[in-house]
């Protein structure tokens, strides 16, 4: 039977630009007064000449800019406009942190009812989705502290010792994934793996974070970090390459 | 010890923060020399992480998932 697989080719060139989030830059809403910025889509798209601040025209408040202000304002509509833009990303990233569709999305709902609650703080230091994001990244971490998983020791707990860890690999030359993954194949791998390490792999490889954000979040120094980022590649390589051989490819 | 004169378990035992680090592990002397998987293990973790971005939102929640939102909203759970 001819499966229809979508294959990761592995040559970098074929790959997007790495875009960790949809850059919408709101304006800060102080005193000078929000209206008569403007918004801006992608820091890629920002302006690049160095006009003069006195020469630039005023622009008017972009769509989205104007519906964060509404919604800000307590305005229902506009809220569930921002819950239109933005659910796919956030139901995405907490799926994907936890693996589970029931929970990801009692802890959508809870990031939104934070959301909600907290919307109208959001001062425009940073792009509203990136602080969307951190929101909902943080409402996944506390649901996975009330649930008593120990985020960053989980290694220690799951593996004893290094040996037993992930595969490392000192044979001769072995089954190779470089060419291509199959996308299934490594969404069930992440799915798969254990929860400190599925953390780590999304925080870093999926979103794009730095060790030293994600050390900051997780409250965990930056080595630990990147060993279990490392390990859990390891896991993932283990789990392809069974993979690659069930389905009989090399 | 040099990357030459380092055994694969021991290169491999530093890959994490080589990798983390942003050093180029590819011109890593043992690298260079090794005659058996590290080079293939190093492509193969790249190729895991430059797949891995690929894997951006595709999935949607279930569409009453707002009209539970909008329910918790009007209990005062919002």
């Amino acid at each position: 039977m001819a499966q229809q697989q979508t294959v990761l080719t592995a040559t970098t060139d074929n790959y997007p630009q790495r875009k960790r989030m949809p850059r919408t830059r709101f304006p800060k809403q102080a005193s000078e007064g929000s209206a008569a910025q403007t918004v801006q889509e992608d820091s890629a798209a920002e302006p690049q000449d160095a006009a003069p601040e006195a020469a630039k025209p005023q622009a008017p408040l972009s769509p989205d800019a104007e519906m964060l202000a509404r919604a800000q304002a307590g305005d229902h509509h506009a809220f569930a406009h921002l819950y239109s833009l933005h659910k796919r990303r956030i139901y995405s990233l907490c799926l994907r942190m936890v693996g589970n569709v029931a929970e990801a999305e009692d802890l959508t709902q809870e990031a939104f009812l934070q959301l909600h609650r907290k919307i109208a703080t959001f001062r425009g230091d940073s792009a509203f989705s990136t602080w969307l994001h951190r929101l909902s990244i943080n409402v996944v971490l506390m649901h996975l502290r009330k649930k008593g998983l120990p985020l960053m020791s989980l290694d220690e707990a799951m593996e004893p010792s290094y040996d037993d860890g992930p595969g490392r690999s000192f044979g001769a030359p072995d089954l190779s994934l470089t060419g291509s993954i199959d996308r299934l194949a490594l969404e069930r791998a992440v799915a798969a793996l254990p929860a400190g390490y599925r953390l780590i792999f999304v925080l870093h490889d999926v979103e794009g974070f730095e060790h030293n954000e994600i050390a900051a979040m997780l409250d965990c120094s930056v080595g630990n970090s990147k060993s279990q980022l490392h390990k859990a590649r390891l896991k993932l390589r283990d789990a392809l390459r069974q993979s690659l051989r069930k389905g009989g490819k090399r | 010890m040099t990357g030459k004169t380092m055994s694969c378990e021991e290169f491999q035992s530093q890959l994490a923060e080589l990798v983390g680090s942003g050093a180029d592990v590819l011109n890593h002397p043992h690298i260079r020399d090794c005659k058996n998987n590290c080079r293939q293990l190093y492509g193969d973790l790249q190729t895991i992480a430059q797949a891995a971005k690929q894997l951006f939102p595709d999935e949607q929640p279930e569409d009453n998932l707002w009209e539970r939102i909008e329910s918790a909203i009007k209990k005062g759970d919002g």
